[in-house]
């Protein structure tokens, strides 16, 4: 029941500013809601609306223009007890309009009050997001080519479930505001109001003209029942108890010994769903299997399922320094597509470097021992032809051998997906065995 | 041993976690996005925060609220995302609230390509906040560095009530590598300092000799005042310039004068050489082979790895560089922090390699670079 308002520094606005009215409505209603001031935190705009902070004993926040929903909303989330309280002007709207119409999608329990005064006051009475056409502001004839906002309307349509307009005279403005409090969710007042700074200067505005233009717009029925839905916050708790907790990153333990005892470079070159990165991964598991260093870097388009996909993968018993690919000792050729996105890699081929080629790929000519891979015969499908090369890689025991990559794959894949690429592994196996 | 897979945005995520950090914002960009994810697997099943905001503006500004409530907080985006986090990058160093921004960098200028690495956005993580006081940027080499920089970055974070940025670059965000997580050296997690009891809370006060204040939540017991305002002691606007001029070289002092404490570097100093190579993110390892490859050769030269880049670690870089007349910077971006090398070191030849065309510097134009004198 004791006022919060901060008795150092009293409220000092222009003579007859309707934002001293607001003060002491919003005073009044943490009163009459026997809140404290450790229990409350007023996040404030830019321009008048942020000096509403400084008149109290409460928490505070004063950030940058346009932006206070989102400070409130990282407040909220972190402090959900905290009752938080938004004021900002109508130049916040527009500055601000992003984050208005998230936080009435999100609908977080904040309470925002827009002191709405149809200008800017604090830099002259330029025109706002609310101005009204015809009157004549500080920013020459540009209100008249633009439209004033209905922020009330907006804020319905963007899903705010609490949403009223009112006069900063109103009697019950402290009951208002409570209300708003009250609710539990995003609520919006729209508190229509006199600068008589600036917008008076040259426009006729009364306590009675606002009453009687607020009769004149249709009422908006709060709360808005299509609007009316779990508050974010608490909702985001129910959620966010509901996952799961990742484990710690798998370790591979070193249990092999690596058929090479230098650096290798390997490039997968294919299309999007052949399970290129996959494969790329899991060369890396079987490096680390024996213990060897392993760096993997991609490039795919944007599409998905569509477009060339290319892994460079490079183990070293050594630390890898540099990560790109000087001399590639193995090139998975299994698109067309991604052969052609890296033909110049061809040129740097020696006649040491071995390429596994799918059938029907044209390979730009090189000298790089070829080899032939005829997956269509063995009935490999297109998402299996990558994981079949590293099979045919492992058979020819370069780089990697059959045991890093049966455990790579035993570390990678589950269940049925376990069952059918080791299965694919004995289909491979079988074949070379023909 | 036994190694992890991992690429160095997700190595940023569990460090993060491992700093008790319970609380991220971020909007979808490559090459960052991956922190997002991982973030979002990982803070809910803790109890933390995790948040996808409309725009880059707001995701910050989640941030900043959340760290002023006592939470510890990460954000993460690429040059166009920290191009609209400016504004707040400027509050938090102005009202000292601590936040860890990852800038996984990409080639610009402006839209640029999403996925193409650079380390392009150096001297703005510096300069691109308004009033020009100091921030802390800390360059990863590796998905190793990627861990424990962002745990020193929180550290740092916490300590000086600053934001700290990570300079990541994508090829090393969206390179996947081994990394020993279970068995590397952690830093000690480092809180806010609290009030000692007694005296009322003052929010931005500090004794002689203080160079941080002391730190209470928005939403505990005593009300606490934050805002953007030129302030006093007391967290109210004001104009006395007085007090303004106080705290604005608290701010500069405060990280200027500690750098020392933080500047973290890997040196190879070879005895005879006479060029110092000086490079920093992921050129850094095509610069190791380099010196592998030079000392093999007989022409070996020194090497400094910076992996703190701002505040600028003079007095290491003048240590390291004294015994050489030649320094060769090299960096993926046409000569951004090559200028602090000029200032710091006027009496050595200062030679440069840059390239800014998405790829990565390969060891062999390092080479040449180093042998053109």
């Amino acid at each position: 029941m004791y006022s919060v308002l901060n008795t150092r520094r009293p409220p000092v606005f222009c003579p007859g500013c309707s934002h001293e009215r607001i003060t002491h409505g919003l005073d009044k209603a943490f009163q009459n809601m026997d809140l404290s001031g450790e229990q409350i935190v007023i996040v404030t705009d830019i321009g008048c609306s942020g000096l509403f902070d400084t008149f109290f004993h409460t928490h505070a926040f004063h950030g940058l223009h346009g932006r206070a929903l989102t400070y409130a909303a990282g407040l909220k989330m972190a402090r959900p007890e905290l009752t938080v309280i938004v004021t900002m002007g109508d130049g916040g709207l527009g500055i601000g309009g992003a984050h208005i119409l998230s936080a009435c999608r999100r609908n977080l329990d904040i309470t925002f009050l827009i002191l709405n005064n149809f200008n800017f006051g604090m830099t002259g009475g330029q025109f706002s997001a609310t101005t009204p056409s015809e009157v004549q502001v500080g920013s020459g004839f540009l209100n008249r080519l633009e439209r004033p906002l209905d922020v009330c309307r907006v804020a319905s349509s963007a899903g705010a479930a609490y949403v009223r307009r009112c006069s900063s005279y109103a009697k019950d403005l402290a009951q208002e505001i409570e209300n708003a409090i009250r609710f539990e969710g995003f609520s919006v007042i729209d508190i229509w109001g006199i600068c008589p700074g600036r917008y008076t200067k040259h426009n006729k505005m009364t306590p009675q003209l606002i009453e009687d233009s607020l009769a004149r717009l249709p009422s908006i029925k709060t709360p808005i029942p299509e609007n009316i839905r779990k508050e974010y916050g608490r909702h985001y708790r129910e959620l966010a108890a509901q996952q799961k907790p990742v484990p710690s990153p798998a370790k591979i333990e070193t249990k092999f010994r690596a058929p090479d005892s230098v650096r290798k470079e390997v490039v997968i070159l294919g299309s999007a769903g052949q399970r290129i990165i996959t494969a790329g991964e899991i060369l890396c598991l079987a490096g680390l299997s024996a213990g060897l260093n392993v760096t993997q870097k991609n490039e795919y388009d944007i599409t998905v399922l569509r477009g060339a996909c290319i892994s460079e993968v490079v183990l070293s018993p050594e630390e890898i320094g540099y990560t790109g690919i000087t001399t590639p000792d193995i090139v998975l050729a299994l698109s067309q597509e991604g052969v052609d996105r890296r033909k110049h890699l061809f040129d740097q081929l020696d006649k040491n470097a071995r390429i596994i080629r799918a059938e029907e790929i044209n390979l730009p000519p090189c000298n790089a021992r070829v080899q032939e891979a005829d997956f269509k015969a063995e009935k490999i499908k297109s998402n299996d032809r990558a994981l079949a090369a590293l099979c045919v890689l492992a058979e020819l025991d370069t780089v990697i051998c059959s045991d890093m990559l049966e455990y790579a794959l035993a570390s990678r894949f589950r269940d049925n997906l376990l069952a059918s690429v080791l299965d694919l592994l004995r289909r491979v196996k079988g074949r070379s065995a023909k | 041993m036994a190694f992890c897979l991992m690429e160095g945005n997700e190595a940023i995520a569990w460090g993060a976690v491992a700093s008790e950090c319970r609380f991220f914002a971020g909007y979808p960009i490559t090459p960052a996005t991956t922190i997002f994810n991982a973030m979002l697997e990982l803070l809910p099943p803790l109890g933390g925060i995790c948040l996808q905001g409309e725009d880059e503006i707001a995701s910050i500004g989640y941030c900043l609220g959340a760290s002023m409530a006592g939470l510890k907080v990460m954000t993460a985006t690429s040059g166009p995302g920290i191009s609209l986090y400016s504004e707040h990058i400027s509050f938090a160093i102005g009202s000292e609230i601590p936040i860890v921004i990852v800038d996984v960098q990409r080639l610009g200028p402006s839209t640029g390509s999403a996925t193409r690495g650079a380390d392009g956005d150096i001297q703005f993580l510096r300069w691109g906040n308004s009033g020009g006081l100091p921030v802390i940027v800390l360059a990863p080499v590796d998905v190793n560095d990627c861990y424990f920089l962002t745990m020193q970055a929180f550290n740092l974070a916490e300590k000086f009530r600053c934001p700290v940025f990570i300079a990541s670059n994508k090829e090393i965000a969206m390179t996947r590598e081994n990394i020993d997580i279970h068995v590397m050296a952690k830093p000690e997690i480092i809180e806010r300092s609290v009030p000692p009891p007694g005296n009322p809370f003052v929010p931005f006060e500090t004794s002689s000799g203080q160079l941080t204040p002391y730190f209470l939540p928005i939403g505990g017991n005593v009300p606490v005042r934050q805002t953007s305002s030129s302030h006093g002691p007391d967290g109210y606007i004001t104009t006395d310039s007085d007090k303004i001029a106080k705290i604005q070289k608290r701010l500069k002092t405060k990280l200027l004068s500690t750098v020392t404490g933080f500047s973290f570097h890997e040196a190879y100093l070879e005895k005879g050489a006479d060029t110092l190579l000086l490079t920093y993110g992921v050129t850094a390892r095509a610069a190791r082979d380099v010196y592998t490859a030079q000392k093999k050769y007989g022409k070996p030269v020194s090497l400094l790895i910076l992996k703190t880049l701002w505040p600028v670690p003079q007095d290491l870089i003048r240590e390291k560089a004294e015994n050489v007349s030649r320094v060769v910077v090299v960096e993926m971006n046409l000569g951004q922090y090559v200028r602090e090398i000029e200032r710091i070191l006027p009496e050595k030849k200062v030679d440069f390699l840059g390239q800014m065309d998405g790829r990565l510097i390969p060891p062999k134009r390092i080479q040449e670079r180093i042998a053109h004198v």
